[in-house]
């Protein structure tokens, strides 16, 4: 269940900001993608998970393994937080939600709307949607924004087990989360060429 | 797929969702007419099947917006987009969380204000028939709507533009089913045009929603 | 015939280089038909034993009629390139073709009011006809509003292809509902291909020239509303790309 990424090139806004991206992510290792803002970390991340079709290159991954984390937490402020993960949960075909509660210390708030939540708790509760889909591959975009430091704690354990399982994360962040089977990839090499000028085609370049 | 219809009706019942803002619109629909056209009995009797035919779809359209902005805003709509659910079937559930949470009520509040535009006897049973045969395509023509604006900042407008031109069959149709039941005509033409329509847009468009929706979260 | 040497001009630049070649003499031709027809039909026909003079505006209802639901179809068929074969100038030329269809349909609703008011008495009637453009009308404004509410180029072609292709189901449903909803005053179409006898040749070859005309003025619109958006295209490419540094 390697994810496998091969001569990627993706695009933001109809220009190419990324090409050539290579790399493979084995069951039980953590990718760290770094690069200075606006390279295309969350493009990327994006286009491995299917939501946006690359440019060129493929992206083979084992069907119904990834589960992308955005910006976002999908988060309905008007439900409890239990009701949150059960939903997701029941999407994904799972039930058990005690695990991921515990995992991020959700437990005491489990019976809280949503909507009363700090934005900590909230990216909290945005994680452990991650634990009840039992997906195996994990692509996280800035997934620590706003935890302090006991959660980013909790967090990096929670990667750490996820790992151990003979899981994988793709992750862009910051962040040094002290993982021992991290690899890191800078993404710089890769920022997309300007196409030549003298001719233009289908892409108006 | 049940999960998302029961997550998006305890979304709608619960505060804030805008339950029940519909059936008030239609009631001021309905309220309003007599002010507007005059309060003779014979008249508004004419023009009732029309009226509720009306205001059931500005009270669909008013809530349009809803199904999809608040998922497009919290980020659910890219998550439900990588879970292991065809689009398909997420924009048909969503569609039908929209009748039961709108276009149901209006139907069954519908012989109340009949009542109030004073249609004879002989029209409600082919209204509400019409009503809760129309309604559900509303639902869906209207979900395609929310598809495709969904991106949009201010697409409340243009999404008004958008739909109502779609409307259109499924409000002549309904309405004249309506109207003809309201004569004492005989209204099987109509209603099985309407049932078609609703049978088709159930069928097909949902197809056309969720290819929408998958480019908007390009 | 080889169909496969056509898609080369769906390249950008080869369709702008093509085109910029034949353009003037679509132009040219387009306004020589438009003005001989319209000439020809105005003052060299004799008047109508029974509608008079008023009948002269069929030289500009019937071909902006027939250009208002013609260039419907041809978005449809060129949005469906677009999605089926992703050609960046389909979409574009289906953007190009929008406004026009919409002043037609503007045009033909208008004459139309204009030569009802002394035949029928009125400006307007709910006449399936005069309805169906009405409605055909608001899919053009839709169409338009979709196409400028989008900033990103090739998601605006795409969603605006697929409402092209849903709206031309809805329109055509529109059409029938509309026919079975009131049975109109309208004449019968003035012509058909097998051209019924409803209309006298005298009539008949100017009408025939004007619309030629009015095709090939449509023609050359849309070749340049194309190339500009091309071009505007290529602008806005090009600042993306400079901000891209």
């Amino acid at each position: 269940m390697t994810l496998e990424v091969s001569d990627l090139a993706v695009a933001r806004g109809g220009v190419r900001v990324l090409e050539g991206v290579s790399f493979a992510l084995p069951p039980g290792r953590a990718l760290v993608l770094r690069g200075p803002n606006g390279i295309g970390k969350t493009t990327l991340l994006r286009t491995v998970a299917g939501l946006q079709p690359p440019l060129a290159g493929t992206v083979r991954s084992e069907p119904e393994t990834l589960i992308y984390a955005g910006h976002a937490d999908g988060i309905k402020a008007t439900l409890s937080v239990a009701e949150n993960l059960s939903f997701w949960a029941q999407v994904f075909g799972k039930s058990d939600i005690s695990q991921a509660l515990d995992a991020f210390a959700l437990a005491p708030l489990a019976d809280r709307p949503a909507g009363m939540l700090s934005a900590g708790q909230k990216r909290r509760l945005g994680l452990a949607r991650l634990l009840v889909t039992g997906r195996r591959v994990w692509l996280l975009d800035e997934p620590t924004v706003s935890l302090d430091r006991d959660a980013v704690a909790m967090f990096a354990d929670a990667v750490a087990a996820h790992l151990a399982g003979g899981g994988a994360a793709l992750l862009a962040t910051h962040i040094e989360l002290g993982l021992d089977d991290a690899t890191v990839l800078d993404l710089g090499p890769f920022r997309a060429r300007p196409a030549e000028l003298d001719d233009f085609d289908e892409a108006f370049l | 797929m049940i999960a998302l219809l029961a997550r998006d009706l305890r979304l709608a019942v619960r505060a804030g969702g805008g339950f029940g803002l519909g059936l008030a619109f239609f009631l001021i629909v309905v309220t309003l007419v007599p002010f507007g056209v005059g309060p003779r009995t014979q008249l508004l009797a004419a023009i009732a099947p029309g009226i509720l035919w009306l205001g059931a779809l500005l009270a669909c359209l008013l809530s349009l917006d809803r199904i999809f902005a608040l998922d497009w805003e919290d980020g659910s709509l890219d998550l439900l987009a990588t879970a292991p659910l065809p689009m398909e079937g997420a924009v048909s559930v969503k569609a039908l969380a929209h009748w039961l949470t709108t276009g149901l009520p209006l139907v069954l509040a519908s012989p109340v204000f009949a009542l109030l535009l004073s249609l004879p006897a002989a029209g409600y049973g082919p209204m509400v028939l019409s009503l809760l045969l129309g309604t559900p395509a509303l639902s869906v023509i209207g979900t395609f709507g929310a598809a495709l604006t969904v991106g949009l900042k201010r697409g409340g407008l243009l999404l008004s533009l958008l739909v109502l031109p779609l409307y259109m069959p499924t409000l002549i149709f309904g309405a004249e089913m309506a109207r003809r039941g309201a004569e004492g005509l005989d209204y099987s033409t109509p209603l099985l045009m309407l049932a078609g329509i609703t049978c088709g847009t159930i069928a097909l468009l949902p197809f056309a929603s969720a290819a929408v929706l998958r480019i908007n979260l390009r | 015939m080889n169909f496969n040497a056509l898609w080369q001009y769906a390249n950008p630049k080869k369709f702008i280089e093509t085109t910029d070649r034949v353009l003037p003499a679509i132009s040219v031709l387009a306004g020589l038909c438009m003005v001989a027809g319209l000439i020809w039909g105005f003052f060299f026909t004799p008047e109508d034993y029974r509608q008079g003079s008023t009948v002269k505006i069929i030289y500009l209802h019937v071909p902006s009629a027939l250009m208002a639901i013609n260039i419907w179809l041809m978005m449809l068929v060129t949005s469906l390139v677009w999605i089926v074969r992703r050609h960046h100038v389909s979409a574009l030329a289906a953007r190009a073709a929008a406004p026009i269809g919409m002043v037609m349909t503007v045009i033909a609703l208008v004459t139309g009011a204009i030569w009802g008011q002394p035949m029928w008495g009125t400006w307007w009637a709910w006449d399936p006809r005069l309805t169906s453009f009405l409605i055909l009308f608001l899919f053009y404004l839709g169409y338009i509003a979709l196409w400028s509410a989008i900033e990103n180029d090739d998601t605006a072609a795409d969603l605006t292809a697929i409402l092209c292709l849903v709206g031309s189901v809805f329109a055509l449903l529109s059409r029938y509902a509309v026919n079975f909803w009131n049975q109109g005053l309208h004449q019968g179409a003035s012509l058909s291909l097998d051209r019924e006898e409803n209309v006298a040749d005298v009539f008949w070859y100017p009408l025939v020239v004007t619309m030629a005309g009015f095709v090939l003025f449509f023609v050359a619109l849309v070749i340049l509303r194309t190339q500009t958006e091309i071009r505007a295209r290529r602008m806005r490419a090009l600042l993306a790309r400079e901000r891209m540094g």
